[in-house]
C-alpha cells in the first residue's frame, strides 16, 4: 500500500519558538491514524501545516505523490484534504445548512451530501435554518464535522472531534468514521485524548512529545504503558 | 433551617417555540460538587447562563444564600459570590496571564484592592499558571487557556463556582491535574457546579450528579447510582440495557 500523505523532516516555527522538529510520518490509503500526545506537543501545528494554514518547505509534505508544502489552504482543500479545526471555527453569520454547504465549495464528488450529514446528526436537520452560533457547543462541533465531510475528502483530519460531545454521540461519530474509511477508502488523521478510544478506532498511531515523534506503530501493538512512557518523554 | 447556598427554583427558559430549560429545580450546599451531565443541546450551558445572569429565565428564581438574585445582572451576581467559566475561553489577548487574573480579582469586587495582587498570585499558583504569569494570554496553548479561564473565575473569590467543560480536550494526565485543583478548591469550602462530558474526571470529584435531557431533569442523586441507571445509560452514554 502506498502512502497517500507523507511528511519528511517537517518543521514549524512560531516566531523564534520551534513547534515541530522534523516529523517523518505517513498515512496510507484508507488508513485511520491516531495522533496522541500532551497539549503543546505539536499535534495541532502538524495538522495546520498539512492543511496549508502555515507554509512549509514544498517537499516536506507530499500528498498523492505531489509536493504540497508550499500550497495555501484553499489549494490543499481542493486536492481533497479537509480539517475539522480546533475550536470549531464556524461562520457565525451563516445558518447551519449554509455552514455545511460551505464545506462543499470545491464540488468534489463523493458519498457525502446534506442528506447524509443529516442522517449522521439528525439534530442538525431540525435546526438547519438556525444561525450556527445559536446551537449548543456540542451541536456546533457536529456542524464542524459535517462541514469537513461535505468536502468529500480523501484525507480527513480531525482535531479532537469528540470535544464537547456526549458519549452516545462520540460512539456514533466514530462508527460513521469507520464506515467512511472502510467502505469509501478515505484516510483519516485523528487527534483524540481518550487513549483507549484512539487505539481502538485507528490502524496506526503516532505519539508526539515536544514536537518530535516519540512512538509510532500499529495501534493494536501499542501498550498503555508504552504510550504513557512516550507521553512524558521517558 | 438555614437557606441553601444556591437554590434554583422551577426555572424555565424558552427561545421562541423551543423550551431549552423545563421547570428545573435543585439546591446546593457549601462544600458540594454537583456534576451536570446531559446529551448535546440538553440545556446545560443555558442553565449556567440563567444562574450567572447572562440570560433571564421566562419563569422561576435563582436564590443565593436565601436572597432572590434573579433580577440582578451578571457582575452584581459575581460580586455576591457567583463565579463562572465559559466553554470557549476568551481572555484579554493583549494582557499577560497575571494581568488577566488581576482584572478578575479587582473587578470581581470580592477582594479589597490591596489584596488583589496577592489573590491573583495565589490563584495562579493553585492553577499551575505561575510559570506563565508574564506571558501574553493571546499566545497560550489550549491547556493554559483552560487553566486561565479557571483562574479568572476563581480570582473573583466566589462562594459558588460554575465550571463549563474545563476538562474537554485535555489528556488523561492533564484532566487529573484539573481534578486535583477542583478538590483543592472544594476543601476551601467553595461549592462547585461542573458541566463535563469527561465522565471519569467528573466522577472522581462529584458528590452528586444531575442529568438533564431535553431541558428537564432526568435524574439526580448519588453519582454512582445515577450513572448506573438504565435511563441515563441509554440517553447519555448510548448503552442499551
Amino acid at each position: 500500500m502506498s502512502a497517500l500523505l507523507e511528511t519528511q523532516a517537517l518543521v514549524a516555527y512560531y516566531g523564534d519558538f520551534q513547534a515541530l522538529f522534523g516529523i517523518d510520518a505517513e498515512v496510507r490509503e484508507g488508513e485511520r491514524v491516531a495522533l496522541i500526545g500532551a497539549n503543546g506537543a505539536g499535534k495541532s501545528t502538524f495538522l495546520t501545516s498539512i492543511a496549508g494554514m502555515r507554509k512549509s518547505a514544498p517537499e516536506s509534505i507530499r500528498f498523492d505523490g505531489s509536493a504540497i508544502g508550499a500550497l495555501g489552504a484553499a489549494d490543499v482543500a481542493a486536492l481533497g484534504i479537509a480539517l475539522v479545526p480546533e475550536g470549531r471555527r464556524l461562520f457565525p453569520s451563516l445558518s447551519v445548512e449554509e455552514n455545511l454547504s460551505m464545506g462543499a465549495f470545491n464540488r468534489r464528488k463523493g458519498p457525502w451530501d446534506l442528506a447524509r450529514v443529516y442522517e449522521l446528526f439528525p439534530v442538525l436537520s431540525e435546526k438547519k435554518n438556525a444561525p450556527a452560533t445559536s446551537l449548543s457547543g456540542g451541536q456546533q462541533q457536529m456542524v464542524a464535522i459535517g462541514r469537513a465531510l461535505m468536502a468529500n475528502p480523501r484525507l480527513l483530519m480531525c482535531d479532537e472531534i469528540s470535544l464537547g460531545l456526549a458519549p452516545a454521540v462520540v460512539k456514533e461519530v466514530y462508527a460513521a468514521l469507520a464506515v467512511v474509511c472502510g467502505e469509501h477508502g478515505v484516510s483519516a488523521i485523528i487527534v483524540e485524548q481518550d487513549i483507549e478510544l484512539a487505539r481502538t478506532m485507528s490502524d496506526r498511531a503516532y505519539c508526539f512529545t515536544h514536537g518530535t515523534v516519540s512512538l509510532a506503530g500499529a495501534s493494536a501493538d501499542l501498550s498503555r504503558e508504552a504510550i504513557s512512557a512516550a507521553y512524558f518523554g521517558v | 433551617m438555614p437557606s441553601p447556598l444556591v437554590e434554583v427554583r422551577n426555572v424555565t427558559k424558552r427561545y421562541g417555540a423551543l423550551t431549552v430549560t423545563r421547570d428545573v429545580s435543585f439546591s446546593l450546599e457549601a462544600g458540594e460538587v454537583l456534576g451536570i451531565l446531559g446529551p448535546n443541546g440538553a440545556g446545560k450551558t443555558t442553565l449556567f447562563n440563567v444562574i450567572s445572569g447572562d440570560v433571564a429565565p421566562d419563569a422561576g428564581q435563582i436564590l443565593l444564600k436565601g436572597t432572590d438574585v434573579t433580577k440582578l445582572r451578571p457582575h452584581e451576581r459575581c460580586r455576591r459570590g457567583i463565579g463562572r467559566s465559559y466553554q470557549i475561553a476568551r481572555p484579554f489577548g493583549g494582557l499577560t496571564v497575571f494581568e488577566n487574573v488581576l482584572v478578575a480579582a479587582l473587578f470581581g469586587g470580592r477582594n479589597a484592592d490591596a489584596e488583589a495582587n496577592a489573590r491573583a498570585a495565589e490563584v495562579l499558583e493553585l492553577t499551575g499558571l505561575l510559570p506563565k504569569a508574564n506571558k501574553l494570554a493571546g499566545g497560550l496553548p489550549l491547556l493554559d487557556r483552560k487553566r486561565l479561564e479557571f483562574a479568572r473565575a476563581l480570582a473573583t473569590n466566589p462562594d459558588v463556582l460554575l465550571l463549563d467543560e474545563i476538562a474537554g480536550g485535555l489528556t488523561e494526565h492533564e484532566a487529573a491535574e484539573v481534578v486535583n485543583t477542583v478538590r483543592a478548591i472544594r476543601e476551601r469550602g467553595i461549592a462547585i457546579i461542573w458541566i463535563e462530558h469527561v465522565v471519569h474526571a467528573l466522577m472522581a470529584v462529584a458528590t452528586r450528579l444531575l442529568v438533564l435531557a431535553s431541558g428537564a431533569k432526568l435524574a439526580e442523586g448519588d453519582p454512582k447510582e445515577v450513572l448506573a441507571s438504565a435511563e441515563v445509560r441509554r440517553v447519555y452514554m448510548g448503552i442499551e440495557a
